[in-house]
């Protein structure tokens, strides 16, 4: 569709001294309508298959469900995490309220409509797939006077981490996302108006993806390292994933657990590493995020072939060795964001990953692949962990009832 | 035609085919009229409807909700739609959440300043059509909390009709930054957060403490 970009040069071309003289509007009107006309001759010619195209801002994700939107969702291009401390006196019976408001407003809000009490009700009719997914810290399922599964917890201690409170922990987990940065904030300021009685933000972390539409739905994210990030995660809507992620247990049924890490991304120490030092490193190569040992993206790494010389072709330190297990129960989904903050001192950037895992056992799936990459993964001196948290992913709930009510009910 | 039914043409439009003309009238009216606001609400249209259904069994509230106070006075919304083809008056409003309660209106003093008092007449929601009651404009009063509001609780009222039906909803509380309803010097003077108005107004507030 090379069209429009031609009439709108055209129009450019024969301005005339007279569109010079009333200055640039009418040049552009004239290139509007240049484009304007074209548009209409393709569409004719089209037929009736022309349609325009649906927004993407009309897309709406199901709110209501067996599990909460926002996990098995193809990842929109912003997430947004908020962490929220309960206040002192809240109680049981106030995490009900607060519940029951957030699930309201989530409700509508993912489908395009203003929240009840919505001051900027215009805000809501751009959901651009937008979804709302709670999770519950330790102290939440306490005060809910619940039985907290016993991976409920700050992960273990690591020797990588380097762990800040204000990233750190949390009692209730926001995570709002959608291909549209205005529908996340204007979702995070209506949920946030509603907390304000029962919590106060503990942490905030915004991160994004490649924008909608820039790259084919389902590619692999990039992170600022510039690798291929999540490419052996398990498929949403298989069988696998469905084992990998989904909780059975009590009120946690058809719930999970999400573990959010920000993870501190040393830029200027990556650019001292040369290409090969950086495939070696993660054992991909950066064009795709083939194994070294593959040419296509999803091809199964070989960790058992050897260069002439007798050297492992992923090595043995790669992050991608180091991650994998043999124990196939030791995976997890991932579903994170990069972030990009404004630099400190001298540095011209401040950078990283925000580690999102949904699995549905931390200390059975999460701990033993972190537990392995803290021993030994090249990429450590790349990437410091600065914020660990873990939630408890209630199920989604059907229209009526609210999330969290299979513990607080 | 009353005030609140201009109302309704300017805000619920699809009804109406004329609506930019209509807008200009309510303007207009507003501008010119607001002497009279006694007069803004005539006689209930469903008088005369003596076989019409019950107005409680066409009427339903959607998106209804309350503002959460910890004591004083609190504003319920909503919007309230008149399925029947008669028009029907809202009278009266109860709940156990107030010991008292009064229905709202907005409009504008002789000052040119919207102020908030008791509709005399009660809310008529003409047939078919959607009555608004929202932050700044009409809403329904609880004028003295017997317990705390807070947020996400329910919240029961019964609406009584001209024709003596009644129609019962219930609505969440919200936490909600505007609608600030406050007495000022002891005078029913209610600020709406958005409803600008300034010391004197009081002197066209009737008295709601009564």
């Amino acid at each position: 569709m090379t069209r429009p970009g031609k009439s709108v040069s055209s129009g450019r071309a024969g301005s005339t001294r007279r569109q010079f003289l009333l200055g640039g509007a009418v040049a552009g009107v004239g290139a509007a309508a240049a484009i304007g006309a074209d548009l209409a001759v393709s569409a004719t010619t089209d037929g009736p298959a022309a349609e325009p195209a649906a927004l993407n801002g009309e897309q709406t994700v199901r709110f209501y469900g067996a599990h909460q939107a926002g996990i098995d969702t193809a990842a929109q291009a912003n997430g947004l995490f908020v962490a929220l401390d309960l206040l002192d006196g809240t109680t049981r019976e106030d995490l009900v309220r607060m519940m029951r408001i957030l699930t309201d407003d989530a409700a509508r809000l993912t489908q395009g409509s203003p929240a009840l009490a919505d001051s900027e009700p215009e805000l809501a009719t751009v959901p651009a797939r937008l979804t709302v997914t709670f999770g519950f810290g330790p102290r939440f399922v306490a005060r809910a006077r619940g039985i907290a599964p016993g991976w409920l917890k700050a992960l273990p201690a690591f020797a990588v981490d380097r762990l800040l409170p204000e990233f750190s922990d949390g009692d209730l987990l926001l995570q709002i996302a959608a291909d549209d940065p205005l529908a996340v904030a204007h979702t995070a300021r209506m949920l946030l108006k509603d907390t304000r009685s029962f919590a106060s933000v503990r942490w905030s972390q915004q991160g994004f993806r490649r924008a909608h539409g820039s790259v084919r739905p389902g590619t692999t994210m990039r992170n600022l390292f510039g690798q291929v990030d999540g490419t052996s995660n398990p498929a949403p809507g298989t069988a696998d994933f469905d084992q990998v992620v989904w909780n059975d247990d009590g009120w946690l049924a058809g719930g999970t657990s999400a573990v959010v890490r920000r993870i501190g991304m040393d830029l200027d120490k990556w650019d001292r590493l040369d290409r090969g030092g950086r495939e070696q490193s993660v054992g991909r190569y950066l064009s795709n995020g083939a194994p070294l040992t593959g040419t296509d993206e999803f091809d199964e790494p070989d960790f058992e072939a050897t260069t002439p010389i007798g050297f492992p072709v992923i090595p043995e330190f790669s992050h991608v060795r180091r991650a994998r297990s043999e124990n196939t129960a030791e995976r997890i989904f991932r579903r994170g964001y990069n972030y990009d903050d404004r630099p400190i001192g001298e540095a011209v950037s401040l950078s990283g990953l925000i580690f999102v895992s949904f699995q549905a056992d931390v200390d059975r799936q999460f701990v033993p692949i972190q537990k392995r990459l803290d021993q030994l993964d090249l990429l450590n001196e790349w990437t410091v962990p600065i914020g660990s948290a873990v939630f408890a992913i209630p199920p989604g709930c059907a229209e009526g009832g609210f999330v969290g009510e299979t513990l607080l009910t | 035609m009353n005030l609140l039914t201009l109302r309704q043409s300017k805000t619920q439009s699809k009804t109406q085919s004329n609506t930019g003309l209509r807008s200009g009238v309510v303007l207009a009216a507003l501008a010119l009229a607001l002497a009279g606001c006694g007069t803004t609400a005539g006689a209930s249209p469903d008088d005369a409807a003596g076989a019409a259904e019950p107005a409680g069994q066409n009427v339903t509230l959607t998106d209804g909700w309350v503002k959460a106070a910890d004591s004083g006075m609190s504003a319920a919304f909503g919007e309230l739609t008149n399925a029947g083809p008669d028009d029907v008056t809202v009278v009266s409003a109860t709940t156990e959440a107030s010991s008292m309660l009064e229905l709202h209106e907005t409009v504008e003093n002789e000052s040119g300043e919207m102020i908030m008092r008791e509709i005399e007449g009660g809310f008529v929601i003409p047939a078919g059509d959607t009555l608004t009651l929202e932050p700044g404009g009409s809403h329904i009063m609880l004028m003295d909390l017997t317990d705390p509001l807070e947020a996400g609780e329910e919240v029961t009222f019964i609406l009584t009709f001209a024709d003596d039906s009644t129609f019962e909803f219930t609505a969440p509380v919200k936490d909600y930054s505007g609608a600030n309803e406050n007495y000022v010097g002891g005078d029913a003077e209610m600020d709406m957060g958005d409803a600008d108005h300034g010391a004197d107004s009081s002197t066209d507030s009737t008295g709601t403490d009564g």
